[in-house]
């Protein structure tokens, strides 16, 4: 899809001839965000007022609900926004802390602790693209009585850009200057003409934390600061008690900023067990209210479900599970690393091979029998076909015609039945971590495979090891010593940029930058690269997304990467419970709308 | 004056197998033991369908005449499956013990004979090695050694040796204290003495007179290791480090089958019978063979 495509799509939508819902969905199958096609159509005048599809609040009166318990399968350990790492901790830490504004799941900025969302019209933001003004929302108080203002504001973005303090939001709100108005407006300065303004103080981590406590700590002792684990929010609970690693507790603020808000009395977070038993204890048991990030074999939740006490949330965001042929050596050893950008792979330097193993994942199957409404089929994600409308078409499973490539390649099969030419065999070692759907998955995989004269290894690794950054573990994705692997690239930003360039060549993991890198089959094109330096100061968002597209188009036509499938985000809650969940924020994002039905 | 009844003369192997027989659930454990053995050996001569033949038109499916045990979650036939993981597992099983008797055997025996200093020093190393965190050893070695063990031989003969010698070496050493201790009080014994004033070198005291007697407590130790062993295998897979994760072992089949247990109970039920029977009929087993094989106990 071209720029002028793109444009053609918003002036439909302009002239009514298509929904913005059918919008926002085509451009996800280009691989675009939510929030990022509704900023396109903002540009265009054509972007809703507010959120379309948040589900009514009906509590009509704050508190009375009672308790609300919530199960996490991995505890948190520090609820402080500015040090979270990982998920879960941010997720804990948006109980008690809030941003100035956080994303809806169909992509609209909802305003949190701001007034209202800047936009061109409203004198908020800048039409060169160098600076956005916020309007603070009056009357908020923090859980110990004190009034947030501007300052505190100003005060997240000296204490987060501090490299004293070494926050991991760091990024954020580096490259920004931010400049306090009056007491209830800041203005946010860019270096540079900047597409997407919408990450510093926005979204999970943007969360705001008070002046008054941590003032003092904004330095090398910011670890020490006592609110660390004692959070003092503006959030809809106030913190009651935490053990780390286990259960995080908070009540009802009584002073909350909206109205009629919360509806619960208490609020619990526990941490511990792993997925099956978390689906189990909120769908089968019906001890938790909500259980989060799901990530079990559908038949098993379908069943869980029977139960009819609660049911499974399905969030459409832009993860996808997806398979990486490595496009280095991993079994040579060049400069003490393996996987060396200095060697080529021996069978995936050829196309062919590529293409024959894109066509040997049987994506119908793998979405359909073993991730059901956890993995959608159609897993073109990454994929930018020339019209959209034939994304669907192009993929497909096909054990024939991948013998037929590999045939005319001249990869003759040898007498045990494996493919090779001159001294190289198709014998692939194949990795992932330990899940069962990706156990399945690799199997599904193997026996294709095996059939095209394809020998497949595989190796299944502990997440926590796989996931982990350990630069002395062999094992870890980013090393990638194997020659597949699979995992779900997570799209951590409302914002594509940062997702993209993660096969920018200056991203490539190797030893040189402590296997950091966020490249991990080590993809190398000058035209990506340029594309992706383009669309980091593109101001023109329908260009911008033509970029993206063709980045897409680039990676996923070169085969090195094989989108499997897309993984929604998958949550079980009672059938009382109403939630209101996103994909483009944390699961807490709008925890104050969360209520019980009799 | 009447004749003495005839007596049959009997060996001491003779004598060994007529104790054992009046165990009798000794006998029903050989008899299970021999048909399980029996069956992962001889079984997937008859039965030929392919342990990875996915099809998903009969996935979770009960016990059918097709596929007797049932399907798995891709389709794939149990019985198969637990026939190939069965010669994995038993062999897992059996090799390790070897390991750990020999090892511990070996080192019992030289501390028991020898005492002293050397002794002591090789207490120590079984202290020592009773009181290393085996889990973070084991992924340790293994990290160390998969790839290059696997480049020689293969990923699945290079896992095994590796399992193997593993689980051996971390269980040699409740079998080297047993042994030692039998040894300090049978040296002492009138037998071992009688025989050393008849000149037999200490090779010959060793193998002919003590070791033999030692024996009983070392079958039973060898036979909890066996069970071990079969466990250590499935923790490892459970940890992505044992075999690749499409080789059907039991504890693998276990493992995967936890999740369904509800409702598709016949797929953790099959394995874990397997795991459940072999253990337990070598529990007894062993216990027959020491009642057999000790000369002092009368029965």
């Amino acid at each position: 899809m071209t720029e002028d495509d793109l444009r053609q799509l918003i002036g439909r939508v302009q002239r009514g001839a298509l929904s913005r819902r059918g919008f926002v969905r085509r451009l996800a199958t280009v691989g675009l965000t939510a929030p990022m096609a509704t900023q396109l159509l903002a540009i265009a005048g054509a972007a809703p007022a507010a959120a379309q599809n948040q589900p009514a609040y009906r509590a009509t009166r704050r508190g009375g609900g009672g308790a609300l318990k919530i199960l996490y399968w991995q505890a948190s350990t520090l609820p402080n926004i500015h040090f979270a790492v990982g998920t879960t901790n941010q997720d804990a830490a948006r109980v008690f802390y809030e941003p100035l504004a956080g994303w809806a799941t169909d992509g609209t900025l909802v305003p949190v602790l701001a007034a209202e969302i800047p936009s061109v019209e409203n004198g908020g933001l800048a039409e060169n693209g160098r600076s956005v003004t916020w309007k603070l929302k009056r009357g908020v108080k923090w859980h110990d009585g004190q009034d947030f203002s501007a300052d505190d504001v100003v005060f997240n973005w000296e204490f987060a850009r501090n490299p004293q303090t070494a926050a991991t939001t760091s990024g954020s709100y580096t490259g920004v200057n931010v400049v306090k108005v009056d007491d209830f407006t800041v203005r946010v300065e860019f270096d540079k003409p900047t597409p997407f303004w919408a990450d510093a103080f926005c979204s999970a981590s943007g969360a705001l934390i008070p002046k008054h406590l941590f003032g003092s700590f904004n330095g090398p002792n910011a670890r020490d600061a006592p609110n660390n684990i004692r959070p003092v929010g503006t959030g809809p609970y106030r913190f009651a008690s935490f053990a780390p690693g286990d259960v995080l507790r908070g009540e009802l603020f009584q002073n909350y900023h909206g109205e009629n808000r919360p509806f619960f009395d208490t609020i619990e977070v526990k941490g511990g067990g792993d997925a099956v038993s978390a689906a189990r204890a909120v769908l089968q048991t019906g001890d938790f209210d909500y259980a989060w990030n799901l990530q079990v074999e559908d038949e098993l939740l379908l069943r869980l479900e029977a139960a009819n006490r609660g049911k499974v949330n399905i969030i459409e965001g832009s993860n996808i599970e997806h398979i990486q042929l490595n496009t280095t050596d991993p079994s040579q050893e060049v400069d003490g690393e393996r996987s060396s950008i200095k060697t080529t792979h021996p069978a995936f330097s050829d196309p062919a091979v590529r293409q024959a193993m894109a066509l040997l994942v049987d994506r119908n199957s793998v979405s359909q029998f073993i991730y059901g409404r956890g993995g959608p089929a159609a897993s073109n994600f990454l994929h930018a076909p020339d019209r959209f409308r034939s994304s669907n078409m192009r993929w497909e499973f096909n054990i024939a015609r991948a013998n037929e490539i590999l045939d005319a390649a001249g990869w003759a099969r040898g007498r045990d039945g494996i493919r090779a030419k001159g001294n190289v065999r198709l014998k692939f070692l194949f990795q992932t971590s330990v899940n069962a759907p990706r156990q399945r998955t690799q199997q599904i995989v193997k026996q294709a495979a095996g059939r095209c004269g394809i020998d497949l290894e595989l190796k299944s690794i502990v997440a926590s090891v796989f996931f982990s950054s350990d630069v002395a573990n062999p094992d870890t994705f980013p090393k990638f010593y194997a020659d597949m692997q699979m995992y779900t690239t997570t799209m951590t930003q409302a914002d594509p940029q940062r997702f993209m360039s993660q096969f920018a060549s200056w991203e490539c993991a190797a030893k040189a930058n402590n296997w950091q890198g966020r490249n991990a089959p080590r993809f190398r094109s000058e035209e990506y690269d340029a594309a992706v330096r383009a669309a980091e100061a593109e101001l023109d968002p329908v260009k911008r997304a033509a970029l993206f597209i063709r980045m897409n188009d680039i990676v996923v036509g070169s085969n090195h990467v094989i989108p499997v499938v897309r993984r929604p985000l998958v949550s079980a809650s009672l059938n009382t419970l109403r939630p209101v969940l996103s994909a483009w924020d944390s699961t807490m994002w709008a925890l104050q709308d969360w209520y019980r039905e009799a | 004056m009447a004749a003495p009844a005839a007596r049959k003369r009997v060996g001491p192997w003779g004598e060994a197998w007529r104790r054992f027989r009046k165990h009798r659930l000794a006998v029903v454990s050989a008899v299970v033991l021999a048909v399980l053995i029996l069956g992962v050996l001889v079984g997937p001569l008859f039965w030929t369908l392919p342990i990875d033949e996915i099809d998903f038109s009969a996935r979770l499916a009960g016990p059918s005449w097709a596929h007797p045990l049932g399907n798995d979650d891709l389709g794939q036939d149990l019985l198969a499956r637990i026939m190939y993981g069965g010669r994995i597992s038993l062999a897992v099983g059996f090799a390790a013990m070897a390991v750990a008797v020999t090892v511990g055997v070996a080192v019992g025996a030289i501390a028991g004979m020898a005492g002293g200093k050397l002794d002591a020093v090789l207490m120590w190393v079984t202290d020592l090695f009773l009181s290393l965190p085996q889990l973070p050893l084991l992924l340790l070695i293994i990290y160390l050694f998969r790839d290059s063990l696997k480049e020689v031989v293969g990923p699945e003969v290079g896992v095994f040796i590796l399992i193997v010698t593993i689980i051996g070496l971390f269980n040699w050493m409740q079998v080297a204290r047993l042994v030692r201790a039998q040894f300090f009080s049978l040296r002492e014994k009138e037998f071992v003495e009688a025989a050393r004033a008849l000149g037999a070198s200490r090779w010959r005291l060793v193998t002919r007179h003590i070791l033999p007697n030692a024996l009983g407590p070392v079958i039973v130790a060898a036979t909890i290791d066996i069970a071990a062993a079969i466990i250590a295998e499935s923790t490892l897979s459970f940890l992505g480090l044992g075999f690749p994760p499409d080789i059907p072992t039991w504890g693998r089949l276990l493992f995967d089958a936890k999740d369904n247990l509800d409702f598709a109970p016949h797929w953790a039920i099959f394995p874990g019978l397997a795991i459940f029977l072999t253990v337990v009929s070598i529990n007894f087993l062993g216990d027959g063979l020491r009642d057999a094989l000790d000369p002092r106990r009368v029965i």
